[in-house]
């Protein structure tokens, strides 16, 4: 199908919201928008960040996602209690794919499922004493772990436990840091407010321990990657680049982190942001408290990895300049062939996304050096200030969806018939079933690295085995097919 | 009264950031911007308005500061 104009995607929207109720109708009108690159604020064509309407199939998390599953989990030696009924910890076990080094069950932690199994008892009574229990049998069974966060599950904001008592004891007792996180589920209306819970508990209880102590020796070139949560090796791949150009990494957040790492943190002279959604809120803490200035960057494909690595050393000097440009010069063959190979094979494809975070805006560059198209974008949980990003990268007139539901997007596909969509788990079947390729874009489909030159090479070899995949040939019934009933009728 | 967070953008200009109301604005004009006397009545770029106190010099940005709603 050729490119829609505006007219054409307003009628869309239009025609997707006709079965909505009177009020229904209204209310998610503002969330689906034709783009336009003129404008400067997205809060002018879409509204963001509202509850999901009661009744639609949403795609969203919820809080404790927010903090354990993403800014915390991947935190490899600390052990996360999920506390609270043990579904939460156990459906979300080491879905996520942070990858981490060292052994686990010993010295790290991020693939293993701790929780207080409240039961009907606990939410009577209370469970501040089964913590204080289960944070003793920790440190007896697992005594190299640096310290222990405690995921609040619904039931402890709803039962009024005191976990920070519970903390504050325990962490005198056993001289570690224990974190109490006030993640429940049921606050806010996404996981994006579990980021920001999870940032605020970073800040409260771990981020200022080594305030005054010099100890660590700096250097003028310390950076932190912030926002990065090593899916598929995706920090490590980034991590190499950087410290080509001349830079030390002190710090991975939380991708295959520590807690020394963090605490590490305040000492580095510029933090780097990949991912803004979940963790600009420490960011903007640490430039108010230690004057550390950060910025935005994106690892996806090599025009956005140049503009990118230009932009980091920009903020330094020289050497480091000349370190940028001779990365950039040394992967250049590489890219290029990867180029060459795929761009005759996925040229002119358009694609659809739908994820959370920072890649429905980070991704269309390295779609882009394929010859690719994103024709409609939309995050689950962003705010105004991620679509005002969005806008710039986004075609004219394509399409742009908040917190999309399950009939909507289902609805759009069968009228934009794109070359590929990149969503979740619960998106693939349907689409696959459909007959659209399918990409699984929240943990790479169990694939990757994709940031960086390494993951470029990746992410396109798996587009190309997507969308060029012999399979979708077959999808109708062979006879179902014209040439198959026209050799009926010839026999007939 | 909500906490503002104020901080330079690359281009000079001041950003006005509350992260409850999911608002991040330039700060388009400034009441008094002088060596001994900043504050007052501040117009973002989306036109909506603010008052800081007013303060017997500039503040350090990027810093956290009060404001109120016009």
């Amino acid at each position: 199908m050729a490119d829609m104009t505006r007219e054409e995607t307003e009628a869309l929207i239009q025609e997707v919201l006709e079965v909505y109720p009177e009020k229904a109708k209204k209310d998610r009108a503002k969330h689906l928008a034709v783009n336009d690159q003129s404008l400067e604020k997205a809060n002018k064509c879409i509204t963001s960040n509202r509850k999901s309407l009661p009744g639609v199939m949403t795609i969203r998390g919820c809080a404790y996602a927010g903090s354990k599953g993403v800014v915390w989990g991947p935190i490899k030696d600390m052990i996360h209690i999920s506390h609270g009924p043990v579904g939460c910890g156990q459906y979300s076990r080491a879905g996520r794919r942070n990858y981490y080094v060292g052994t686990t069950g010993v010295n790290t932690f991020g693939t293993m499922n701790f929780t207080s199994d409240f039961t009907e008892k606990d939410i009577v009574f209370g469970g501040d004493k089964k913590l204080a229990k289960i944070i003793d049998e920790i440190e007896v069974l697992f005594p190299l772990n640096k310290g222990i966060s405690i995921q609040s599950e619904c039931p402890i904001g709803l039962i009024g436990d005191d976990i920070e008592a519970v903390s504050k004891v325990k962490a005198k007792e056993h001289e570690k840091t224990i974190v109490p996180v006030r993640c429940e589920g049921f606050r806010g209306v996404s996981q994006s407010l579990g980021h920001h819970i999870a940032n605020d508990a970073i800040r409260d209880w771990v981020l200022e321990n080594r305030d005054g102590d010099d100890s660590f020796p700096t250097t003028p070139y310390d950076v932190a990657v912030i926002g990065d949560y090593n899916i598929g090796g995706d920090a490590w791949a980034s991590r190499t680049l950087l410290e080509e150009m001349g830079l030390r990494v002190v710090a991975q957040w939380s991708g295959d982190g520590t807690i020394a790492e963090i605490e590490k943190t305040p000492k580095v002279k510029l933090n780097l942001i990949h991912c803004y959604r979940s963790m600009n809120y420490i960011a903007r803490h640490m430039e108010e408290k230690y004057s550390i200035p950060w910025i935005e960057y994106n690892f996806f494909g090599p025009t956005k990895i140049a503009e990118s690595l230009r932009k980091i050393a920009a903020h330094f000097d020289e050497t480091i300049q000349a370190g940028a440009e001779r990365v950039i010069e040394r992967y250049k063959a590489e890219y290029d062939a990867v180029i060459a190979k795929y761009r005759p094979r996925l040229e002119g494809k358009r694609v659809m996304l739908y994820v959370g975070g920072l890649r429905p805006r980070h991704v269309i560059g390295a779609y882009e050096d394929l010859g690719m198209e994103v024709v409609g974008t939309g995050y689950e949980f962003a705010h105004n200030d991620d679509y005002d990003r969005t806008i710039k990268e986004m075609g004219n007139a394509t399409l742009l969806y908040d917190d999309v539901t399950g009939y909507e997007f289902e609805e759009f596909v069968k009228r934009v018939q794109p070359d590929l969509i990149g969503s979740g788990i619960k998106e693939k079947y349907i689409f696959q079933k459909m007959g659209v390729p399918f990409r699984q874009m929240h943990s790479w489909d169990y694939s990757g690295p994709y940031h960086g030159y390494d993951g470029f090479a990746i992410f396109a070899r798996d587009m190309d085995m997507t969308i060029n995949n012999p399979c979708w040939k077959n999808i109708k019934a062979p006879w179902k097919t014209q040439a198959a009933s026209e050799a009926v009728k010839a026999v007939a | 009264m909500p906490s503002v967070m104020l901080r330079r953008r690359e281009d000079g200009k001041l950003l006005f950031y509350i992260a409850k109301k999911d608002l991040e604005e330039t700060i388009e004009s400034i009441e008094f911007d002088s060596a001994d006397k900043w504050g007052g009545e501040v117009v973002l770029g989306d036109g909506s308005r603010y008052y800081f106190e007013l303060l017997a010099e500039p503040p350090k940005i990027p810093t956290t500061l009060q404001a109120k709603r016009l």
